[in-house]
């Protein structure tokens, strides 16, 4: 088993392999936040934005050109354990950063996986059934994708609250809208094949025809979608945050760190930048992945 | 004559799921100057591959890996691409299977004509296309000084076809590969074609190669013939000789498909009736009436075939039948009741008892399930079985349409194309119906195959007495396995009877058109065919009208 899947994994190519390897870490670091982190996730170690490993130089010409040293401002840090520095607050911004991919990925998937079954189940219905179902749900995703989502969901936010229930039920409806489009037209092909013509005229339910004959059909370009998908909900889901309808705080979570330490970026204080390098990191392998599944899934092949 | 092609040792591979396959295993092919070649075998021989060969070409996924191609003096198998692309398209020429799918539909055909010769730089742009008008003129398209200004959709599959082969002559090739360019069209529409294709050789006095499966249709334009079969050359021979004297089993095989023919047993039940249409109308939305006032009547363990040209209407009552398409006006009984005129109105007992087979298996099949679970549905569906009794059943099946047991765990994909019809076949036996429509069951499939699944076909409706309604435009098949024969033009029935009546003559004139267009293996077929009226009227791509 192990064997086979290693067989298997050296045989993608280089761009793939690096986009699993990405996306591995982050799932150890989703599954195992609490075992590496140092410290808890809210408590704080220190004074605000104290610079990290970068800052261990303490010879007198680099004080006086950067500011403190390392050792200096915290005994904890001074025995190796705050890497990173701290945020805002003080806090450890490794606990952060290992507690926020758990939040943040984890309500990322979540909306995903509810949009896509939004998505879908009404993409299949419309194309199944066409004439006014189709119309009637077709023209309400067009209003829906009239609007500009942000702004669509900082209205609903914005009035409905900003409880971490109404979030995932606001970004995946607004999401669904696209995977709507894009399942309606690949169960479209499906439809008039004639397998399902042949399973309509025995007689078969709107439910089997869904489920057994049009899904697996239509399985590699939504998985694909999935993939995508899932970083524009991240990134969605970071600027909320970041504009302060995310995920609330003391929550640890990407956009929101990005937020609360950015301000200060122009003194030189560069902490914001190790959540948004952990967000760049995660879409980018997520995208490598996809970008390799898509072309697979499209027949596409390279190794003539 | 000289020689112009010389394909030595020709290897070609293709790249599969577990690697590199041979598709054409050390083939030696040679063409003179004013010859027609004739590469003739069932698909997966490899005569396609080594017609694009012959323009030192081959499609993606496959590579020439030995063997060299000689063209008038050059080699191609190491000529540059500058070099290549000056041969093809201008010395060399290439005719597809599917003018539909070859045309820029966003092009007028005129100009898709002068494209070659313009980028070839042989002629200007307006003479190249006084040169179109002229040979739209030899080939008999209707009003050839206006229909090159046409789109690729707005003139007739048949038309295109001839405006293809014409393309082909814009620059005066060569050496023209002609690839299966009939197989997709009517029989009577073939007759046109196979005429501008003949005119077109003999006026360029160019060489040729003519690739089909159909050995009577390749007859009439080649001088010699190459038999190839799994990418091996089976037997080569000049037209006449061949037909004659076939050295080969294989070769005699393939000549003598369209003889064959299962027999017939009388059934207990034969004679009742069980299908019943009656002054049918049906139009799709645009209003135009595609069927005006059909009846036909199918009785227990019979066959009726239904005959016509594409457009004539034939597919359409299927879906009248079906209850895909509800009729406008009059009825269709089932044993005795009448059918609901949408499917999803009728009992799933009604349902189970009228099953349909499709022209392409390749679709009528889910890829994503197994025969197993593709057999199983329906006897779940219909008669609750499950478990062992279940797997038995498709076993029994499997049995039935002469497939191993193990075939019950593959894939559609893992079949081959004769393999997925019986499937499609054993499925709509799954349901135990008494009546199978039959949608052009055997037009997507290889001669030999298709001869199989005729016998099949009648082997078990004398097991079983189920009744078929047999849709076709193929004559050769009807005289095999039906008992009546229903013929349809434009969506009246102009010609109904049992099949010995309405065979032999004297024939409704439309009949006479059907039936004197089934290629015969006889190499002046067409040059005699061409010589009477009928012949000079199918030339014409004139159509027969129904009667008001």
């Amino acid at each position: 088993m192990i064997a086979r899947l290693t067989r298997s994994f050296l045989k993608v190519p280089w761009s793939a392999q690096l986009g699993f390897v990405i996306i591995a870490l982050n799932v150890i670091a989703f599954v195992f936040a609490p075992v590496l982190a140092p410290y808890p996730e809210t408590q704080i170690i220190g004074r605000g934005w104290e610079p990290g490993f970068w800052a261990m130089d303490c010879s007198d010409e680099a004080v006086s050109q950067r500011g403190p040293c390392w050792s200096e401002l915290n005994t904890d840090r001074a025995k190796g354990k705050a890497w990173l520095g701290t945020d805002h607050l003080g806090r450890d911004l490794l606990t952060r950063v290992l507690y926020g991919a758990r939040n943040t990925i984890s309500i990322a998937l979540l909306i995903t996986g509810l949009s896509f079954f939004i998505g879908m189940t009404f993409g299949f219905l419309a194309a199944t059934m066409r004439g006014w179902v189709d119309q009637l749900v077709s023209r309400i995703v067009d209003i829906m994708m009239a609007y500009p989502t942000l702004i669509f969901a900082l209205i609903i936010l914005s009035v409905a609250g900003t409880s971490t229930l109404v979030l995932v039920l606001v970004i995946a409806i607004l999401d669904s809208t696209r995977v709507f489009r894009l399942s309606r037209a690949v169960a479209m092909d499906i439809v008039v094949t004639e397998y399902v013509e042949s399973a309509r005229l025995r007689g078969e339910g709107l439910l089997w025809l869904m489920r057994r004959e049009i899904l697996p059909n239509t399985l590699p370009p939504l998985i694909a979608e999935f993939g995508l998908r899932f970083c524009f909900v991240f990134l969605f889901l970071s600027a909320l945050s970041f504009l302060g309808l995310g995920l609330q705080p003391p929550m640890a979570d990407w956009g929101s760190m990005v937020k609360e330490n950015s301000g200060v970026i122009t003194f030189g204080v560069y902490n914001a930048l190790i959540p948004a390098f952990a967000i760049a990191f995660i879409t980018i392998g997520v995208n490598l992945v996809v970008d390799w599944f898509l072309r697979k899934a499209a027949g596409l092949r390279d190794e003539y | 004559m000289t020689r112009l092609l010389t394909m030595t040792n020709l290897v070609i591979e293709g790249f599969q799921k577990d690697g590199w396959t041979t598709i054409v295993n050390g083939v030696d092919v040679h063409v003179d100057r004013g010859e027609v070649l004739g590469l003739i075998g069932e698909s997966g021989a490899g005569k396609s591959t080594i017609g694009i060969a012959s323009m030192g070409y081959c499609r993606a996924g496959c590579r020439i890996v030995g063997g060299s191609i000689v063209f008038d003096g050059m080699e191609l198998t190491t000529a540059s691409r500058r070099a290549l692309r000056r041969i093809r398209g201008r010395r060399a020429s290439y005719v597809a299977q599917s003018a539909a799918a070859s045309f820029n539909p966003a092009h007028r055909l005129i100009r898709q004509y002068a494209e070659a010769p313009v980028r070839h730089g042989v002629l200007a742009r307006t003479e190249a296309e006084r040169n179109a008008r002229a040979i739209y003129r030899r080939f008999n398209l209707p009003d050839p000084d206006r229909i090159g200004g046409r789109f690729p959709h707005q003139v007739s599959g048949g038309q295109l076809q001839r405006a293809m082969v014409a393309m082909a002559m814009a620059c005066s090739p060569d050496l023209i590969v002609f690839d299966e360019p009939t197989t997709a069209l009517d029989v009577t529409t073939q007759i046109e074609v196979l005429a501008a294709i003949k005119d077109a050789i003999k006026d360029l006095n160019s060489a040729a190669m003519y690739i089909t499966h159909d050995l009577a249709v390749v007859s009439q334009v080649a001088d010699r013939i190459m038999v190839l079969r799994h990418g091996d050359l089976v037997e080569e021979g000049r037209t006449k000789f061949l037909l004659a004297s076939p050295r080969r089993s294989y070769t005699r095989a393939l000549l003598s498909v369209r003889k064959g023919g299962g027999e017939r047993v009388a059934h207990p039940e034969q004679g009742q009736r069980l299908l019943e249409v009656s002054d049918v109308t049906a139009a799709y939305v645009d209003g135009v009436p595609v069927l005006r006032q059909v009846s036909l009547e199918v009785t227990r363990s019979k066959t009726v075939a239904l005959v016509g040209e594409s457009g004539s209407g034939k597919s359409t009552l299927a879906r009248v039948i079906t209850g895909l398409l509800p009729q406008e006006a009059g009825h269709v009984l089932f044993d005795g009741q009448d059918l609901r005129p949408r499917f999803f109105e009728r009992s799933k007992e009604m349902l189970r008892r009228l099953q349909m087979i499709y022209q392409m298996p390749d679709v009528a099949l889910n890829p994503r399930q197994k025969v197993q679970e593709i057999l199983g549905r329906p006897l779940e569906f219909y008669f609750s079985m499950r478990g062992s009794k279940k797997q038995n059943r498709v076993r029994e099946l499997l049995e039935q349409i002469e497939l191993p047991d193990h075939y019950a765990s593959r894939y559609p994909s893992e079949l081959s194309g004769g393999e997925k019809q019986r499937i499609a076949i054993a499925r709509a036996l799954a349901a135990r119906p008494d009546l199978i429509i039959c949608d052009e069951v055997t037009s997507a499939l290889d001669q030999l195959v298709a001869a199989e699944i005729l016998k099949l076909l009648q082997r078990l409706q004398n097991e079983l007495g189920v009744s078929y309604l047999f849709i076709t435009h193929d004559l050769a098949t009807v005289k095999v396995i039906s008992d009546e024969i229903v013929v349809m033009l434009e969506g009246r029935v102009v010609e109904h009877g049992a099949t010995r009546e309405i065979l032999e003559p004297p024939h409704h004139e439309y009949t006479e058109m059907l039936l004197a267009s089934v290629p015969e293996m006889d190499p002046d077929w067409l040059d005699t065919l061409l010589a009477t009226r009928v012949g000079a009227l199918l030339r014409e791509g004139e159509r027969m009208h129904a009667p008001e």
